[in-house]
């Protein structure tokens, strides 16, 4: 679900533009493309905002509709913001049969905010995810790249208390 | 030359849990003991055993530390590389018997098993092409370019009997056959690497530890058919998987195994990665064609068939990871080889990601036909914490689980299919007696529910209806018409959605509903969940006669649902505490804290 919160403004630099022009330059011609520029444009910018969905249909001639409608379907595509920690809470079936549930539950506990959202301050951001392929280590969770596994609830204050 | 080589494992899992900074401490320890001419360290792919990452293994006697921390690097250098002596305590415990150590293949974990598809993950260095081609790899390329032509390789896949490793099953010569026959001035072979299934992670193992053999298959492929360009999709969660596809792209690309006039034949060529952006439906083939294509990944009706109209309206064949990492094996072993293992109609042998409630979590990989119970009782080691088996959920989102009155059943195609389950990509989560069937069921149709794309009816709409109903079960305001009507609903949904995944959404319920429907029944008529996961249907209590009226609960307690009574038990000197049923929240918090195991759930 979307949040209700207000958004944060764009506030895309010319280095940005200019490495995001350079890519669709180089792929343009390629075929299908799309998803390609917008995985870059994601890195560049670390989200797809409708300001830069603009700029890579102006640069290719896709409708920016179209844009619109792959950038929603695919769980990938940001449009809003992420913290700059983002936590990812794996509800794969092997985590969740070992309690990944009750890992999630806490951390939104704790940090105030549902999955897909930002706490207020853009420190943190969570999300679930299905499967990291770390089934071993069940449950688990992410924090940027970093890996966390063998969860229990009480782990996780101690875990965002590292990030504060 | 180097007396020694220690392998460490860089899969996923164990990189998770702290390799690449063993492998790092491993090179110190070795430069300052001065060992660095004489033991090199290689990192490789995934050994399966991922429960007791991080894994190393030191040749040449094949001695396998487990879960070696990096505070236990320095003993493992100076002990066992310089002075030859094992550090018992920290091997594989298993290998560890009274008259020395055993072989890893000896141990429960390995010795059944018999390994095609992962034959070299955790035993070359991915990421170094020289290794690939040491162990045989491109030898069947180059057997099918000079010694064979195009039908021939067809009628090899033919006469193995393989079939699909991707869930449904379809014979894999048969595919090639049909997209063959097609003439097109352009054709496309696809590789299916975006491993959606939730607990299902062999493809990614065999793309970051042998992704060689997936592009020489794919190449093989091409020859067959006629293709020039191949595509792999790969999940764009999969970083370590992605990154060693490419350097193994550059790198064939760099040796002339892929690109123009390979093996001096004419034959052309190239490989081309596109990374998955999460979602589910795009392992249905035709979805995920149209997001190769740069578009929402929908699927569209068939036919046509891929074979006819794929990519790009090209005929296009599509094979999963695991399927083509047994190509290059049959071609250069022969059909009979493959033939000879596994049952009657399902051939060869099947990667399975065991997870779950079970010791050895990790991949194995097992002739078709190996019954359920040597997979999880002497493989996986069976159940932790003397828990019960109870039901081993396959084929993910699309499967269905097998419940203990078929643990001794040959697993393959048509048998689970016949117990209403599937194969699926090769996911097997084992539960136990302390988790709810119905609760799954509706995990499922959570996921489900998220992924649906959208674009038929039944899927879109039917799907949600399911879950309402379930969720209606879980909280225990159901009726028992309620569950007529998500049969009904289940076999509806099967019966008209367009692709894969409304096709298959209803079958976890199904098959619960088979094999567990007094589940069903105790969440309906009795408003009790038997294992004691539904939530809304649980009540927390205190035992006064055990509690000592320390109020440990009352302080952990976020709802202030706990307070002291006026009865204090005999022999105790504070009065007991009591939990308000309308103010618990349910989290269980108290009953953690408590020491005294005065708390319980019913």
């Amino acid at each position: 679900m979307a949040s209700k919160k207000e958004t944060v403004p764009f506030r895309g630099t010319p280095e940005q533009e200019a490495a995001l022009k350079k890519v669709i330059a180089e792929l343009k011609d390629t075929k299908g493309a799309l998803m390609p520029i917008m995985q870059h444009a994601q890195e560049i910018y670390g989200y797809l905002p409708i300001e830069v969905q603009t700029m890579i249909s102006d640069e290719t001639g896709i409708p920016l509709e179209k844009i619109y409608g792959v950038a929603t379907f695919y769980a990938q595509f940001a449009l809003q913001p992420k913290g700059k920690y983002q936590i990812s809470v794996c509800l794969g079936t092997a985590c969740y049969v070992k309690g990944s549930g009750s890992v999630y539950d806490k951390i939104q506990q704790l940090l105030g905010i549902s999955g897909g959202e930002c706490t207020p301050d853009g420190k943190f951001s969570l999300d679930s995810c299905r499967c990291v392929g770390a089934c071993g280590l069940a449950p688990v969770m992410m924090i940027n790249d970093e890996v966390y596994g063998r969860l229990v609830p009480d782990d996780v204050a101690g875990i965002l208390a590292k990030y504060e | 030359m180097y007396r020694s080589h220690v392998l460490v494992c860089g899969g996923t899992g164990c990189t998770s849990s702290g390799s690449q900074q063993i492998m790092e401490t491993l090179k110190e320890e070795i430069a300052k003991n001065g060992l660095d001419q004489e033991v090199a360290v290689i990192q490789t792919g995934c050994h399966g055993l991922c429960a007791l990452g991080p894994i190393m293994i030191i040749y040449p006697d094949a001695t396998f530390y487990s879960m070696v921390k990096n505070e236990d690097i320095p003993e493992i250098v100076s002990e066992h590389l310089l002075k030859g002596r094992v550090v018992t305590r920290l091997l594989y415990q298993e290998t560890v018997t009274d008259s020395g150590v055993k072989a890893l293949i000896d141990t429960d974990f390995y010795k059944k098993q018999h390994r095609i598809a992962l034959r070299n993950c955790g035993v070359i260095n991915p990421e170094n092409i020289e290794e690939y081609i040491g162990t045989g790899g491109y030898q069947a390329l180059g057997k099918v370019l000079t010694e064979m032509t195009p039908d021939e390789v067809i009628q090899v896949l033919l006469d193995s009997g393989l079939r699909g490793r991707g869930g449904a099953g379809f014979p894999t010569g048969l595919k090639w056959k049909f997209a063959k026959q097609n003439d097109a001035d352009q054709k496309y072979v696809c590789c299916n690497a975006d491993e959606g299934d939730p607990g299902a992670f062999m493809d990614r193992s065999v793309l970051e530890g042998d992704p060689h053999a997936v592009l020489e298959a794919m190449a093989i492929a091409g020859y067959a058919i006629g293709a020039s360009q191949g595509y792999i999709y790969v999940r764009a969660e999969y970083p370590i998987a992605v990154q060693r596809l490419k350097i193994a792209i550059q790198q064939a690309r760099e040796m002339e195994l892929l690109g123009n006039d390979i093996f001096g034949t004419g034959f052309n060529f190239d490989i081309d990665l596109r990374l998955g952006a999460g979602a589910f439906v795009c392992g249905e083939e035709t979805a995920l064609m149209t997001s190769i294509e740069g578009n929402r990944g929908e699927p569209r009706p068939r036919p046509p068939f891929p074979a006819v109209k794929g990519l790009f309206a090209k005929p296009t064949i599509l094979n999963n990871v695991e399927t083509y990492a047994n190509i290059p094996q049959i071609i250069i072993n022969g059909p009979e080889w493959f033939a000879s293992m596994g049952t009657e109609k399902s051939k060869g042998t099947k990667v399975f990601a065991l997870g779950g409630k079970i010791n050895n979590t990790g991949l194995v990989e097992v002739p078709m036909g190996t019954t359920l119970r040597e997979v999880v009782e002497e493989i996986g080691g069976g159940i932790p914490g003397g828990h019960k088996f109870k039901a081993a959920q396959t084929g993910g989102p699309s499967g269905g689980c097998i419940p203990a009155e078929h643990f001794d059943i040959p697993i393959d195609y048509d048998n689970l299919i016949s117990i209403g389950s599937m194969m699926g990509s090769g996911g097997l989560i084992v539960m136990d007696d302390t988790d709810c069937m119905v609760d799954i069921a509706k995990f499922f149709l959570e996921f489900t529910v998220e992924e649906s794309c959208g674009k038929c009816t039944p899927c879109r709409i039917g799907t949600k209806r399911m879950l309402e109903i379930l969720t209606k079960i879980t909280e225990g305001n159901a009726t028992m018409e309620d569950l007529d009507k998500l049969e009904e609903l289940c076999y509806y949904i099967k019966e008209n959605s367009l692709c894969g995944l409304g096709q298959t959404a209803p079958n976890p319920v199904l098959s619960t509903l088979r094999y567990f429907r007094d589940e069903y029944e105790a969440h309906i008529k009795e408003k009790r969940c038997p294992a004691g996961v539904c939530k809304k249907l649980l009540t927390y209590n205190i035992d006064r006669e055990k509690c000592i009226g320390c109020g440990a609960c009352a302080r952990q307690c976020p709802a202030g649902a706990i307070s002291k009574t006026d009865y204090t038990a005999p022999g105790k000197k504070l009065p007991a505490m009591a939990i308000d049923p309308n103010k618990c929240v349910k989290c269980g918090a108290c009953m953690e804290k408590c020491k005294f195991s005065a708390i319980y759930k019913k």
